[in-house]
This record gives structure tokens, sequence and C-alpha cells, in this order.
């Protein structure tokens, strides 16, 4: 269900894994696939919103059936998904694939006149389109990037746009007359300690105002001011939110799959959903405690792949998702660095892949980190998607190569 | 990791004060953290959000962010506020004997 990252991904993996005996199907509402880390890149005109869009149909291996159906619930007990408009489709194994969808309208006054006028999102490709308009118009005053509350995709995507947003204004010579505050649920930049202090200090030497621990509860879109619920306001002349995230409305749907807020609850190192042995989730529609992203997604199909392979057989499934993120930072003047963190290891300084070489650093900004997020693009479509392996890329987060000689000293300062 | 006293019983709590484990806490406790941080007494919509906060835990591990606090506690977001002033997750997590809900990452 789904064919995004993680559902194309997993589809193609399959495919390759079995032959004609196995049917595969992956259903989707749209035939849209998105390269979501390149939204980022639109507002500020560096990319253009149809070079980002692939038919997911054309992503599929020959052999998988793509359907365009919208679900309307999952009867687990049945191995049943209904769709809208009363087909149903039977299953033996079910890969919920459905991501996060945008909340915009749960926050009150967000989707209002000012939405589409002042207040603005980048994580839609529409959306994004239309702040670069905003953008290529705005004559400086106070910019405001609002994180509503977590969980979202992409965690530092935010912090990027900040980034960008600095070297962007200096660029057009907007910078002196426009403040960049970055208003946040968190209490730092980042909720790992080691990063949230580097990325801490990275936003104050580009002058970026961090409002932390902002609890979003309404926007005041004619008089421009966001409210927290503790009473506190912002001011601004262009805001740029990332509203809430939810799971797909049809887990609310489907007994026992998913948690409070939609996502899909599995084992965290299985991948297998609680409600059923032969029901598996991936990507940004699981509930598992680390970023939604689209490299998590990535090594979340190693794990699942076999998985299946092992719940088809009758075996027991490996516990081998570690929790592994891997993110480039974009940081702005052709630079950007480079996150890699599980479950149990916080984001930390050195080299990547290779230890002591990399070429790429850690924590760190450089430009080499920035040409591998551009090189990725490529990557995505041609290597990634289609299930293939990525050199040098593990899984399994590494220790080598990480420099553990801060970990004892943010205990204090930083929390967590 | 520090040990203080609270209600008479050496607990081991965290550096802002929350406790370390769960199971040495008593609503006693609970009350005495309250005072300090300012809520006199508690009522039971407190003790309703506090109980909610703790079984959350117990039986997951993970304490509840405030978007699903205001979902699921029975008590709205602007209530919550309302009943703990500045941070209800984290003030509700402290006074309940529970570790300092984590955000989300």
């Amino acid at each position: 269900m789904g064919g995004g990252t993680g559902g194309t991904l997993i589809a193609n993996k399959l495919r390759r894994r079995y032959g004609a005996e196995t049917e595969i199907t992956v259903v989707d509402r749209d035939n849209r696939h998105v390269y979501q880390p390149d939204l980022l890149f639109v507002p500020f005109g560096l990319v253009e919103p149809d070079s980002i869009c692939r038919p997911r149909s054309k992503q599929l291996r020959s052999g998988i059936e793509f359907r365009l159906g919208k679900v309307e619930r999952v009867e687990t007990e049945k191995n049943t998904v209904h769709l809208n408009g009363g087909e149903a489709l039977p299953y033996d194994i079910l890969i919920v694939a459905s991501g996060a969808e945008l909340l915009p309208e749960e926050t009150e006054g967000l989707t209002g006149p000012c939405w589409g006028a002042t207040a603005f999102t980048y994580y839609s490709v529409e959306g994004a389109a239309s702040l670069n308009k905003a953008m290529e118009g705005f004559e400086g005053g106070r910019l405001v990037v609002n994180i509503v509350d977590t969980p979202i995709k992409c965690p530092i995507a935010p912090l990027e746009f900040c980034f960008l947003s600095d070297w962007w204004l200096q660029k057009r010579g907007l910078r002196k007359k426009t403040e960049i505050v970055l208003a946040t649920p968190l209490d730092g930049a980042f909720t790992k300690p080691v990063a949230a202090r580097m990325l801490g200090e990275l936003l104050e030497k580009k002058n970026v105002l961090v409002e932390a621990e902002f609890s979003t509860g309404r926007v005041d879109g004619e008089a421009r001011k966001l409210h927290s619920w503790d009473e506190r306001e912002i001011d601004y002349d262009l805001l740029v939110s990332i509203p809430l995230h939810g799971g797909s409305p049809f887990v609310e749907s489907s007994d026992g799959l998913g948690d409070e807020l939609g996502f899909i609850v599995v084992d965290p190192n299985t991948l297998q959903a609680k409600a059923a042995p032969n029901v598996f989730a991936i990507g940004d529609a699981t509930n598992v405690p680390t970023s939604k992203a689209g490299a998590v997604a990535h090594f979340q199909a190693e794990t699942l792949s076999e998985n299946v392979q092992h719940f088809l057989a009758g075996e027991e499934l490996e516990k081998s998702f570690d929790g592994h993120a891997n993110c480039f930072i974009e940081t702005g003047f052709s630079k950007a660095l480079l996150l890699d963190f599980n479950y149990d290891v916080e984001p930390l300084p050195g080299k990547f892949p290779l230890p002591g070489i990399g070429p790429m650093s850690l924590l760190k900004e450089s430009r080499l980190d920035h040409l591998g997020k551009i090189a990725f693009r490529r990557l995505y479509w041609h290597l990634l998607l289609p299930g293939r392996r990525i050199p040098l890329i593990t899984a399994q987060l590494k220790m080598a190569g990480k420099d553990t000689s801060l970990l004892s000293s943010t205990k204090e300062g930083v929390t967590g | 990791m520090t040990t203080v006293t609270l209600a008479g019983t050496p607990v081991e709590v965290d550096e802002e004060g929350f406790l370390q484990k769960p199971e040495q806490w008593t609503r006693e406790m609970g009350e005495e953290i309250a005072r300090s941080a300012g809520i006199e007494k508690l009522s039971e919509r407190h003790w309703q959000v506090i109980d909610f906060m703790r079984k959350t835990y117990l039986d997951t591990g993970a304490a509840p962010s405030m978007r699903a606090l205001g979902k699921t506690s029975g008590v709205a977001i602007k209530e919550l506020y309302e009943l703990f002033p500045k941070g209800p997750a984290k003030l509700a997590a402290k006074i309940g004997g529970i570790p300092k809900p984590r955000g989300c990452v």
C-alpha cells in the first residue's frame, strides 16, 4: 500500500527475489512519485517542481501490478484491503507504505485566508511552488519558520530552510532587512545533544534566531502572529509552516493498526505490525522512533525483504533494523553536512563511509557533502528505487569512523 | 544522576528532577513535586492527566507527546496548559514520577 520511496523500493526488492509464483500489487491514490528531498530547493528557484516528479508506475519493475485506488480500511482478520468504491483486495502479506500526511487544517487559523498569501509550506509540490512565488516578491521583514509539532518528515529540513534562506537573502541584498526566526517545539535545534549543539552554533553563526519550546496553538493570519499555547507571540511577515503530520486516514478506520496519530504500530526491529503477523510497515507510515526520511525507508527495506522471506518460510523474523538514519543537511553557499545515527547512537563527527578517509565528513560543513546531496538525485531514481545496492552504504550503523569523545561531555546543558 | 528525598524517601532523579525509577514513586511524592513547581493542590483533573501519562509510560515505555495527550487523555490542550503552565507534558511527567518525555526524532 503506497508507491512512494518505501513502497516502491520494497516492491522492487521482492520482485527481484521472487519469480512469477508471487503476485505483487502496489496501490496508490495517484500516479505521481515525488523526490521529496528536492522540495527544499523549490522555494529558492534552484529546482523546477516538474523536475522532481515522475510517474509511480514507471519506477516499478515489470511484473508488478500498479493500481490506482484510495484505501478505505484494512480488515486484518480477513486479510483484506477495502478500496473506495467497494473493491476488495485480498492479501497473504500486506506492507503498509502509506507515508505521512500534512494536516495544516488541524492548526487553528493556519488554513484561513493567509494560507497561500502570507503563510506557506514547502512540504508539498504545490506549496513549495507557491512559496517560490512569494519569495520572489519578498522585500524583507520577519521570515518565520515554524514547526507546529513533531513528528515531521525529515526533522532537519526546517534548519536547512533557514540556512538556505540566509544564503538566498544575502545573494539578493535583503539579508540586513530580514530577521530569520526558527520557532520550534523542541528545546533546541535538534533532538540529539551533540548535533543539537553543533547545529545550534551554526544557526547562531548565520544569525538565525531560535524560539525554542514554542508549542504553536493558533495562527492569526490577519495580524500575522503565531500564538503558542503558553501565550507567547511571534510576529511574521512571511510564515513558512511545517504543519502537523499524521498517518494516512484509512489507519483510523482500521482496528488496531495505528497509534493515536495514525502511524502503524510495529516492532521497531522487525517492522512487523502489532495488529497481525502478516502485516508489515515501512518508511514514514511506521511509528518507530527514528527520523521519517527516505534513507530510513532504504535501510528498513533490507530488514523487511529478509523478514518477508522468513515469514513465508515459517521462520523466526530477524531483529536487524537498528533505527539507522543518514541525512545530508544543506547549509547554504554550496556546502552541506552529513548526519549518521540510529536508535542508540546519536549523530557524531567523523568520516563516512570509510573510517578516517571519508570522503564525506560527518557533522561538519563541506563542499563534498553538498555534492553528495546533489548527486543523490540520480542515485535515487536509478539505484535506490530499483532496489539495487548502493556501494559502501550499510543498512546497519557502523561505529568505525565516528568520534565518540564528545559523548560524555554533552550530558549537561542540552536535553534530549 | 543524584539522590533526593521526597515524602521522606530517597529517590534517584536526573539533573532536572525527573525520577529515574518510576516504581519508586508515590502519590505523596507527586504532590510534593507539584508544590515545588508552584501547583499548591492537585485537582481531580490534574490527576486524570498524571495517571494517564503514567499508565501510558508503564504500558508502552514512552511518555505521550503533547499532541497525543491532547487527543487521548480526555483533557484538551488548552486546559492542559491551564492545569500545568509552561509545558504540560513535561510537568505532568515530572509529577507522575516518569522520565522526561523525549522529543520525537
